[in-house]
């Protein structure tokens, strides 16, 4: 599916950049992680001036492919949307890179890798990774492509937080950030979620303590409930009710506990149809390094300070008037301290049922925005 | 394009490159006409979220935001000028708004309509009803302008503020500006807008002085520093 998209498209590229193991990547925990290898899909070309790349980071369960068919699934990439001819990020224009997060199951190493000192898959033996070691991991990326600095950095949800460690760690590298449906550190109700979701990985008898792959398992019911549960928090209440009411997938009800109603029945489908393109350690590792995130706490608990040397970096911040997983107020901390921070910032609070997921879906506003926002920076980067 | 008469005004006033911060910005036509005009480093502060859309899709820096809240937390002196262009008789708390422009601008342009206008006081006195004009046409049950004052009680406030009126224009429908005295009583009833351009008092008078934009300078005598919330407005 790869190759078709990629001859029908010349400009996407895909592929794997592989660090040796002298170049090893440096953890928060402490841990080293070598060899490293960094999945990831390019789309355009770098110009002349190296002035026009674009650092796509995705959410949770997203990966490298932001806009070519996904390998697994068939399925358009996760953001195509928004990246194409015309669109807000256009191949014409930029050159965009979107790499799956280290800790991901999409090529990036990650606890299905084989661990070099064992010959064995890593499972639980895989360090636990950040925000900061993914930011860190496509830093390296980024250079190697012989990208110096960025056009922009953005992303949605997790890619978003990703967005507030780039402009933390390498605001050098940046010439505007981009951060959509975020927050500047996980909520003690973001982290109860994810509780839930790992602990139904756990209970699944067929993790084997992690070790799964080695016994030829998978996790799967346990990985669909994480997902089940998970899925809720993307949408709003609103939207659900929209889309399912009290509808019934047939006539009657079942009197048992089979899935009477449209809702229970959309739920099994996201469950079952995402074990298929997801692994459940990497669930564990991911989610982890989200409930970690608290870009405040490592600046001395002041989020200004972490803005503190992005003066010259242009900021917009967005968020969606229904998501309660990431809401409105969090963005407009970072705002504020942006604002603070004496930081150039944009921020828009955009009108949605939609929920959380609102970022990845059809809303005309976000599009309008964006679209406005970078092209503006282009003007000023002199790429307009 | 015709102008705003106080949009003309700021205009003219703003210098070149400066920084500015437009509290109440609308759509950003003030901002655009500046940046375009004057390259000015521009950021709007609006609570709207067309009016935010809109600034966005012109590739203005804007935050959604309530210029009552949100701007205790930009810093002090960051920007040149702030703007507020007849917005502070809307705001909840005005002089609260007020003390804040000058904390984080070095100067503050601010415009308001004059509920001493001899029109107001005419439609008051012989209608016995609250005046519905050309500056304030909003019947009083829908009008956004709760907190409407005349010249005097202003250059009051900003007495009691500490903040030095470095000049004043008078702006009236389709009219060139006419720097005024705001506090001659005269012209508390004949000025239907007033533009002022404020600074603290204990700051020092800037280079170059408003008098070759004005007309007139009006220069404060220092002194000791003083900021307070004033509970009158």
């Amino acid at each position: 599916m790869t190759e078709a998209a990629a001859s029908a498209a010349p400009d996407i590229h895909g592929g794997t950049m592989r660090f040796p193991a002298a170049k090893a990547l440096r953890l928060d925990s402490g841990a080293r992680l070598a060899p490293l290898e960094i999945a990831y899909n390019t789309y355009g070309r770098l110009n002349a001036d190296r002035s026009n790349a674009v650092l796509v980071c995705h959410a949770l369960t997203g990966d490298q492919h932001l806009a070519s068919v996904h390998p697994t699934t068939g399925k358009p990439g996760w953001w195509s949307r928004m990246v194409g001819p015309g669109k807000p990020l256009d191949p014409e224009r930029h050159f965009i890179i979107c790499s799956n997060v280290i800790g991901g199951c999409m090529g990036s190493t990650g606890p299905a890798s084989i661990d070099p000192k064992t010959g064995q898959p890593y499972g639980l033996s895989f360090p636990v990774i950040t925000i900061a070691d993914m930011v860190r991991a496509q830093a390296m990326l980024v250079e190697a492509l012989g990208v110096e600095t960025l056009f922009a950095v953005i992303g949605g949800s997790m890619g978003g937080m990703q967005v507030l460690q780039w402009a933390a760690d390498y605001p050098e590298k940046l010439f505007s950030a981009i951060c959509i449906a975020g927050a500047p550190r996980h909520s003690a109700q973001n982290i109860a979620f994810h509780e839930v979701g790992r602990q139904a990985i756990m209970a699944d008898p067929d993790w084997r303590g992690g070790g799964y792959e080695r016994a030829g398992v998978r996790p799967e019911k346990g990985l669909a409930v994480a997902r089940m549960a998970a899925h809720i928090t993307y949408l709003s209440e609103a939207a659900l009710q929209r889309k399912f009411g009290r509808e019934l997938q047939r006539d009657g009800l079942s009197w048992g506990f089979d899935a009477d109603f449209q809702v229970e029945s959309y739920l099994r489908h996201q469950g079952a149809s995402f074990v298929d393109r997801f692994d459940a350690n990497s669930y564990l590792y991911i989610t982890r390094a989200m409930d970690y995130f608290d870009l405040a706490a490592k600046h001395g608990g002041a989020l200004t300070e972490a803005f503190a040397k992005a003066r010259r970096v242009r900021f917009c911040v967005l968020s969606f008037s229904s998501d309660w997983l990431y809401p409105t107020a969090e963005s407009r901390e970072v705002v504020r301290a942006l604002n603070a921070a004496g930081c150039r910032a944009s921020f828009a609070e955009i009108e949605s049922d939609k929920g959380h997921d609102a970022f990845l879906l059809d809303e005309p506003q976000l599009d309008a925005t964006l679209r406005g926002f970078l092209g503006a920076q282009a003007q000023a980067r002199g790429l307009a | 394009m015709t102008l705003r008469e106080d949009f003309r005004e700021i205009l003219r006033l703003v210098r070149p490159g400066a920084r500015v911060l437009d509290v109440g910005c609308g759509e950003g036509e003030l901002l655009e006409l500046l940046t375009r005009e004057k390259r000015v480093d521009g950021q709007g502060l609006e609570i709207s979220q067309a009016g935010v859309a809109a600034c966005l899709a012109k590739g203005l820096a804007v935050v959604q935001g309530d210029g009552d809240r949100d701007l205790d937390y930009f810093p002090t002196q960051s920007f040149d000028y702030a703007v507020l262009s007849k917005t502070l008789q809307q705001m909840r708390e005005p002089a609260h708004v007020l003390a804040e422009l000058l904390r984080i601008a070095d100067q503050a342009v601010v415009s308001l309509p004059n509920f001493g206008h001899w029109r107001m006081r005419w439609a008051l006195v012989t209608t016995g009803r609250m005046p519905e004009t050309r500056a304030l046409p909003d019947p009083w049950w829908s009008t956004p302008n709760i907190h409407l004052c005349t010249l005097r009680d202003f250059t009051e406030l900003c007495r009691e503020l500490d903040l030095r009126i470095d000049a004043c224009s008078a702006l009236s429908n389709g009219k060139p500006a006419r720097p005024i005295d705001p506090e001659h009583p005269l012209e508390n009833w004949r000025s239907e807008t007033a533009l002022f351009l404020l600074s603290r008092r204990n700051a020092a008078p800037r280079a170059p002085a408003p008098v070759d934009l004005f007309g007139e300078a009006a220069p404060g005598p220092a002194e000791a520093p003083k900021r307070r919330r004033t509970s009158k407005a």
